[in-house]
């Protein structure tokens, strides 16, 4: 029986309109609202609450879980139901990020939309599984091989972690890219306040399903029905019998791997597709900016003691800001080169060594001094430290 | 019925993907035979090949769907039977059939192949054992034969082969046959029966590689190669019958066969068909609960 999105009993699955709920259970909220029928994952802290939650509600709106034997599989699994029409996501951490990478590019490559969960944890290798860090956001730009462009999102509540599950389902479907939800130990243990969003209040966005000629639809290319970089989607079972495959391919998607120019012009309509909306993508929140001559540039857990750094400063005097970049993938370079252009100085909070300081350094003004406010071991930034970077600027 | 049959052109050009031919297989490779297989069961059954998604992964074997007219995915070494399985998740009413190669279902696949067939998932997995890896040169497959020449094991081979029919059998799965390919009517009995039986089903079909295996281990030309299949593999009512009735000598022989037929068939709910079950159950009760 295919699945069919039933909002009146997901909400009732889901029970009360407001609840108290873990960063981890949101996401498998979200995932429900948006519309998920098929989610494959494997048990891995601090992800594993996803899966749970999965288990226990997706059975009750006629969706499937399965526990795959790994991460590999659980990837793979969810690229396949894509394919056969289910809206697919799974949840993983670090390792079993590293894991997947291989079929994150097979996802990229064929443009399959489905949605990874990364509730990240630091490394190299297991690390510290039961705290969280940033650990991965450099790993979704480049871990896999060759060239791409990702999207994601990084959650700093539990509201955002329902949120913006809903919000990469759209942009996965809108691109037909896999896009990760890089949230972290910290926000997926995090108990907050959810408020579960009536239906008007969410607009779904869904794959554009291919409708023309069968003969003549080419499914690698262009969208004969939007002219848009995307193409449509035909759906296996729905006679357009297409072939799929990861090689370089041509707009039939049969396998063309040895010219170069065949190549260059696939991998680069499937990276301009993201990077050519990269503006009207761009998902930003600007607090004290306006008048700020210092300001923290900084995303999800880690944002959270520099608002209230922020606000300590203000009450000092310090004319003290904060960028936080909600979709860090593709990076908003536009917004962080005119941030770097009004303050002396950009401060960069984050639970590494310093992975999405490099782009801001990269896309800053020359004149802005970058500096990397690096916390590792499984500890937040304090809001006093922040606040005495501040200071002696 | 027989006047209604199609003949092996008709077939073909029914079956065949337009503009994705000559396929990338060598003279005497057993792999082509083994897709007209495919294609004399689909016809024999009746299915429609809209209703049809196969999966593959990288190797010689992995490379059948792109010549077949009908949805196909094409993905990573040794990740098909998981691919699939979200497949057949997603749309319980296709027909999911894998192709693989030994190397890529038991050596990098080897655990989504052992948990599919032991959560029998509901698919049709088609697996040309050629005991090698024969896409990229010859290097050895977990299923070479013990003291076979491979290129990473210019010595002779020192490790234990799978046999994979016999492990697939012990996991419970619905439905488990080996054959070589220079039986035709045989795996195209297997391969229906495998597609109309709920659960995981496996036809292995010995596919001999006379560039790859059979040139680097001395097996003689083509006829040759595929000659050495016929005095290698035993018919297993005949091994069954040697083990209780025969000779020392006759005992000792048929220890040396490959055990060729089919292993098991039974009659055994999916994994898709027990998990409609829960969900209808699950649902319901909600149901009562709301008062709907």
């Amino acid at each position: 029986m295919k699945y069919e999105r039933d909002p009146v009993r997901i909400r009732k699955v889901l029970g009360e309109k407001v609840q108290f709920i873990q960063g981890d259970m949101a996401v498998a909220y979200g995932g429900l609202l948006s519309g998920v029928s098929f989610f494959g994952g494997y048990p891995i802290t601090p992800a594993s609450e996803v899966a749970e939650g999965m288990a226990r509600l997706l059975p009750r709106v006629g969706g499937c879980f399965i526990q795959m034997e790994d991460e590999i599989a659980s990837i793979a699994a969810v690229i396949g139901a894509a394919w056969g029409g289910a809206k697919a996501m799974t949840a993983t951490s670090g390792p079993g990020f590293s894991l997947m990478m291989e079929n994150y590019g097979y996802a990229i490559m064929t443009e399959t939309p489905c949605v990874i969960a990364n509730v990240q944890r630091t490394g190299p290798s297991t690390g510290q599984p039961t705290l969280g860090a940033q650990g991965d956001m450099m790993q979704v730009r480049w871990g896999t091989h060759g060239d791409m462009e990702a999207i994601a999102y990084a959650p700093s509540t539990v509201q955002e972690c329902l949120d913006m599950t809903i919000d990469s389902f759209n942009l996965s479907e809108k691109y037909r890219h896999p896009v990760c939800l890089m949230t972290d130990g910290e926000v997926g243990h995090l108990r907050e306040k959810v408020v579960i969003p009536e239906e008007e209040e969410m607009p779904l966005i869904e794959r554009v399903e291919a409708t023309t000629d069968k003969e003549t639809f080419l499914p690698f290319a262009e969208s004969p029905t939007t002219g848009s970089k995307v193409p449509d989607f035909p759906t296996f079972g729905s006679g357009y019998r297409t072939y799929v495959t990861g090689l370089t391919h041509n707009d039939k998607g049969f396998p063309k791997t040895d010219k170069q120019p065949d190549h260059e012009r696939l991998v680069m309509r499937i990276i301009t597709k993201i990077t050519d909306d990269r503006e009207e993508m761009t998902d930003v929140e600007e607090i004290e900016l306006e008048d700020a001559e210092v300001a923290f540039v900084t995303y999800g857990a880690s944002a959270r003691p520099a608002e209230s750094a922020v606000a300590m400063a203000r009450a000092k005097g310090i004319k003290a800001g904060m960028l936080r970049m909600k979709l860090c993938w593709p990076f908003p370079r536009h917004i962080v080169n005119k941030v770097s252009k009004q303050v002396d100085k950009i401060i960069v909070p984050e639970m590494n060594l310093g992975q999405m300081y490099h782009p801001i350094v990269e896309y800053s003004d020359p004149g802005c001094e970058i500096v990397l406010a690096p916390k590792i071991g499984g500890e937040m930034h304090l809001p006093q430290e922040l606040l005495e970077m501040l200071e002696v600027s | 019925m027989v006047e209604d049959m199609i003949n092996a052109n008709e077939l073909r050009e029914k079956y065949l993907r337009d503009g994705m031919l000559p396929t990338i297989f060598c003279n005497g490779c057993g792999h082509g035979n083994s897709l007209d297989y495919v294609f004399w069961a689909i016809e024999e059954l009746g299915i429609d090949m809209d209703d049809v998604a196969l999966a593959s992964g990288i190797g010689c074997s992995s490379r059948i769907p792109g010549y077949v007219s009908a949805d196909g995915l094409h993905t990573t070494h040794g990740r098909a039977i998981a691919f699939a399985t979200g497949i057949k998740a997603a749309n319980p009413d296709l027909h999911v059939i894998v192709f693989t190669g030994d190397g890529d279902a038991t050596g990098i696949g080897g655990n989504h192949f052992i948990h599919a067939a032991r959560r029998n998932i509901d698919m049709t997995v088609i697996l040309l054992n050629n005991f090698i890896y024969g896409m990229t040169g010859g290097q050895l497959a977990p299923t070479a034969p013990k003291g076979s020449i491979a290129t990473t094991a210019p010595y002779g081979n020192i490790e234990h082969a799978f046999n994979i029919s016999e492990l697939t059998q012990a996991l419970g799965a619905a439905y488990v046959a080996r054959w070589p390919v220079f039986y035709p009517y045989q795996p195209i009995k297997s391969i229906k029966d495998a597609l109309s039986t709920p659960g995981f089903g496996l036809v292995e079909l010995m596919s001999p590689c006379p560039t790859a295996y059979g040139r680097r281990n001395k097996l003689g030309k083509i006829d040759a190669l595929w000659t050495w299949y016929e005095d290698n593999t035993m018919l297993m009512e005949d091994y069954d019958r040697i083990m209780d009735y025969g000779t020392e000598e006759e005992i000792a022989a048929a220890k040396n066969k490959i055990k060729i037929g089919v292993f098991q068939h039974q009659e055994r709910s999916g994994f898709f068909g027990e998990y409609d079950k829960m969900t209808t159950r699950l649902m319901e009760q909600d149901d009562a609960k709301w008062g709907v």
